[in-house]
C-alpha cells in the first residue's frame, strides 16, 4: 500500500480487543437478530451530533443513513439485536413466548458493545438498538439495558445512534438513567385495543406501557426546561420516541389505529408510529387469525395514512369514517378521500393555498413546494405542471389551470374516475402470425 | 446555431457566461468538448477556463442565490447528463443579468434542471455514506473502494473524517483513480500504484488483513441473512434501495468463502 509515509510509523491502536468474539458468537447473534427483527423501527434519523474529537462517531440528523437493506427490503440502518430472548411473558403474537420451543440465547455485555464497536468502525451500521425479552422482573431488564448503554457511552466513547427500548412496566429511575445514553427511545403499543391486548398479552395492560412513555415524555420537556436555564444539561432522548403496532392479529379496523396514531402524534415527543404486518409466528394459537401471507397492501395503506396525518395535514376522521372504518385496499387514501368528496374540486393551482394543493391526488409535498413557489414568477399552465413532476394522469380529474382541462370529478362522477385510475387498459397482443390449423 | 464547447470543469462553465457577455451574443448551446457537436452549428467558439473571469460571475451568482441554491448548482456542475450544461449557462445567465432570486423559479426548464441534476448528485453522495465499507488493515488503517456514478467523493470524506476521528482510513475512487487517504491529523489526497492486489480487487489480501477481519465480515454476513423475515421477501425493492452497481464492494453481497 503506497500511502503517506508516517502511516507506516505511527501504528495507532485506537481501540484494544480485550474480548475474544468465536463461532458460538455468530450463532447467538443469528439467534438474536432473528428474534430481534420484527420490530420495525430502524430510523437513524431526529438528532445532529457531530464528533467532539475525543470519541468515535457521530449522527447526521436528517433523514438518518440506512447503510443495507435485508432481502424483504427493509433497511438496514441500526444494529437490531435482543440482548436475550428468554421471556417470562406469553404474549400469543411474539415469537419469543414463553411456550415457544425456539433456540434460546444471551450475549453477553463485553460482546454486544465489541460487535456493535467494529461493526460501527467498518461503517456498516449507524448504531444499535436494543430490545430484550424480560428476564425476572421489567426493572432487572431494564437495568441491563440501561448498562449497555452506559458502558458504550462513557467506556467507549461511542458518539453514534442509540435505540433503547423501554420494557413495559419499569420504574422511573431506570427509564430516566437509559434516557440518558439513548437517542431515542420506544414502547410498543402492538395492540390499538386494551381489550384486545389482555385477550393476547395477558400479562400486560395499557397502564404499563403507557407509563414509561409518559416516564420519557416528562424526562425530555423537563430536559428542555433546563436546557433554557443552563449550558451544559446533557439532553435527554434528542430523538424522541417512537412506538409500533401489529396489524391484522386482532379484529380491530384501520379506524381504531389511526385513532390511537393521531392521539399519539399529539404527544409532544412522539416522531413516529410504525405499523407491522402481522406474520403467523404463531400459527397454534387459537387465539390468533390464519394468515397465508402478511397483510403487506393494508400496512402498505396505513403507512400512507400515517403520511396524510404527518405531512398532508389530514385528520385521523377524515381519513377514515364511519361508513368505511377500513382503508380501500384497491386505491391510496389521498385519491379515496378525494373520490369521496368531489364537491371539494377542481382546485385551482395558480390560487389555492397549499394545504388544498396537497390534497390533489398526483401533487405530494415536492411537488406542491415547487408548484406554490413558482406560481409567483408566471402563471403555471399543465406543461409547467408535468415538466414539475406532477402525476397528470391522476392528477387531471381534480385541478384546474385555466385551460380547457380534461373531465373533472365534480363534472362526472367518482365512479367515473376511480374506474380510469384502477383498471387498467387492455393491451391487446401484438399478431406475429395467423392460426391456420 | 451559436455553440460554446467547454472543458466540462466548473470554472469552464462560468467562463463561458463570462465570455458570452463580452461577446453580446447569447448561445443555444453549451457542450462539453468530448461530446458530439450537433449538426449544424454557424459559430463554435471554444472557452478556454480562466479562474480569474470565473470568480466575477461566480461572486455575481452568490450574490443573487441563497447558499442551498449555489451549493446546488455546484453539486449539479459535477453531473453527467450531455443536455445539462446549457441549463446550466442558461440558469447562470439568468442569475446574473436578475436583481432579484430566481432560484424559486420551477416553471424555467434551467432552474428545473439545476435542481433535478443536483438532486441526483447529492443522492450518489448520500449514497457513498450508506455503502462504504470498510475493511481493517494489520496496521490499523480501514481501507474501503467505491466506484461512485459522479465524483462525488470530497462531498463525502468530511463526514468520514468527522465520524471516525480517531482511525486512519483511505477510501479510493476506482473509477477516477484517486482518493483520501486520513491519518488522525490530515486529510490527503493520494493516488495508489495499480499493483497492489487490493487496488484490483477491492479486497484486501489476506498477508495484510487484520486477523479478525473475516470474522467480522462473517458475523455480519449472517446479521444481515437473520434480520431478513422469509415471509416479506422482496428483491425488487431491495435492489432499488441498493443499487446492484454497489455490490461489488458490499461485503454483506460478497462472500469470499462460497466462491
Amino acid at each position: 500500500m503506497k500511502c503517506h509515509p508516517r502511516c507506516v510509523v505511527n501504528l495507532h491502536i485506537p481501540h484494544q480487543k480485550e474480548i475474544i468474539m468465536t463461532e458460538a458468537t455468530l450463532e447467538k447473534l443469528k439467534i438474536l437478530a432473528a428474534a430481534a427483527k420484527y420490530d420495525v423501527s430502524c430510523s437513524s434519523s431526529g438528532t445532529v451530533r457531530r464528533n467532539d474529537g475525543k470519541g468515535v462517531g457521530n449522527t447526521v440528523g436528517g433523514v438518518g443513513i440506512c447503510h443495507s437493506f435485508a432481502a424483504d427490503g427493509r433497511c438496514i440502518a441500526l444494529l437490531k439485536v435482543m440482548l436475550t430472548n428468554y421471556c417470562k411473558y406469553d404474549c400469543a403474537y411474539c415469537i419469543n413466548r414463553r411456550s415457544n420451543d425456539i433456540p434460546r440465547a444471551t450475549l453477553s455485555v463485553s460482546e454486544l458493545v465489541g460487535i456493535t464497536m467494529e461493526f460501527y468502525r467498518r461503517n456498516y451500521i449507524e448504531g444499535l438498538f436494543l430490545s430484550s425479552g424480560v428476564v425476572r422482573n421489567p426493572d432487572y431488564t431494564m437495568e441491563r439495558i440501561a448498562r449497555i448503554a452506559k458502558e458504550l457511552r462513557t467506556v467507549h466513547r461511542f458518539n453514534g445512534y442509540i435505540h433503547l427500548k423501554s420494557i413495559p412496566g419499569a420504574s422511573r429511575e431506570l427509564v430516566s438513567e437509559a434516557g440518558r445514553y439513548a437517542d431515542r427511545m420506544s414502547v410498543n403499543i402492538e395492540i390499538p385495543n386494551e381489550e384486545s391486548l389482555k385477550f393476547l398479552a395477558p400479562d400486560k395492560d395499557y397502564s404499563s406501557i403507557y407509563q414509561p412513555m409518559n416516564f420519557i415524555r416528562q424526562g425530555v420537556l423537563e430536559c428542555e426546561e433546563d436546557r433554557k436555564k443552563f449550558v451544559n444539561v446533557p439532553r435527554f432522548v434528542p430523538a424522541g420516541q417512537s412506538t409500533q403496532m401489529i396489524v391484522g392479529a386482532s379484529r380491530d379496523t384501520d379506524r381504531d389505529i389511526l385513532r390511537v396514531s393521531s392521539s399519539l402524534y399529539s404527544m409532544p415527543t412522539m416522531r413516529r408510529v410504525y405499523y407491522s404486518g402481522y406474520v403467523s409466528v404463531n400459527s397454534y394459537d387459537s387465539r390468533l387469525p390464519v394468515l397465508r401471507q402478511p397483510p403487506l397492501v393494508r400496512e402498505n395503506r396505513l403507512y400512507q395514512a400515517d403520511w396524510l396525518m404527518r405531512f398532508y395535514h389530514f385528520k385521523a376522521d377524515e381519513i377514515t369514517d364511519g361508513d368505511n372504518p377500513n382503508l380501500d385496499l384497491e386505491v391510496d387514501p389521498k385519491l379515496a378521500w378525494a373520490l369521496r368528496h368531489p364537491e371539494a374540486f377542481p382546485i385551482d393551482v395558480n390560487r389555492a393555498p397549499y394545504e388544498m394543493i396537497l390534497r390533489v391526488p398526483g401533487i405530494g409535498v415536492k411537488s406542491a413546494t415547487l408548484i406554490v413557489n413558482a406560481r409567483r414568477y408566471r402563471h403555471l399552465d399543465s406543461g409547467h405542471l408535468k415538466k414539475i413532476g406532477v402525476v397528470m394522469k391522476r392528477a387531471r380529474y381534480f385541478i384546474t389551470c385555466g385551460e380547457l382541462s380534461a373531465l373533472c370529478i365534480a363534472d362526472s362522477s367518482p365512479e367515473y374516475v376511480r374506474k380510469q385510475l384502477t383498471v387498467k387498459p387492455k393491451v391487446s397482443p401484438l399478431q406475429l402470425s395467423f392460426d391456420f390449423s | 446555431m451559436i455553440i460554446y464547447r467547454y472543458d466540462g470543469s466548473f470554472d469552464g462553465l462560468l467562463t463561458a457566461v463570462f465570455d458570452m457577455f463580452v461577446r453580446k451574443e447569447e448561445p443555444d448551446m453549451l457542450v462539453a468538448s468530448d461530446c458530439a457537436l450537433p449538426l449544424f452549428c454557424d459559430v463554435l467558439y471554444d472557452v478556454c477556463p480562466d479562474p480569474e473571469k470565473a470568480s466575477r460571475v461566480w461572486k455575481k451568482m452568490r450574490g443573487v442565490l441563497s447558499r442551498g441554491a449555489a451549493s446546488a448548482y455546484m453539486a449539479a456542475s459535477l453531473s453527467d447528463n450531455p443536455d445539462y450544461p446549457t441549463h446550466a449557462m442558461k440558469f447562470a445567465r439568468r442569475a446574473v443579468l436578475s436583481e432579484s432570486s430566481i432560484e424559486n423559479d420551477f416553471s424555467d426548464p434551467a432552474v428545473l434542471a439545476v435542481v433535478r441534476e443536483a438532486r441526483r448528485v447529492k443522492g450518489e453522495a448520500h449514497r457513498l455514506l450508506q455503502f462504504i465499507r470498510f475493511q481493517k488493515a494489520c496496521d490499523g488503517t480501514y481501507f474501503a473502494m467505491i466506484e461512485p456514478l459522479f465524483d462525488v467523493l470530497p462531498f463525502a470524506v468530511n463526514h468520514f473524517v468527522d465520524r471516525f476521528s480517531d482511525q486512519p482510513f483511505i477510501i479510493y475512487d476506482r473509477i477516477r483513480d484517486y482518493g483520501y487517504h486520513y491519518d488522525i491529523e490530515d486529510v490527503r489526497r493520494i493516488v495508489l500504484s495499480s499493483e497492489g492486489m487490493h487496488v484490483r480487487t477491492g479486497q484486501l489480501d489476506s498477508s495484510i488483513m487484520d486477523s479478525d477481519e473475516m470474522l467480522f465480515q462473517s458475523l455480519w454476513r449472517g446479521y444481515v441473512d437473520a434480520i431478513a423475515i422469509k415471509e416479506r421477501s422482496n428483491p425488487r425493492k431491495q435492489r432499488a434501495d441498493m443499487p446492484v452497481r454497489y455490490w461489488k464492494y458490499l461485503t454483506e453481497m460478497n462472500n469470499p468463502l462460497s466462491e
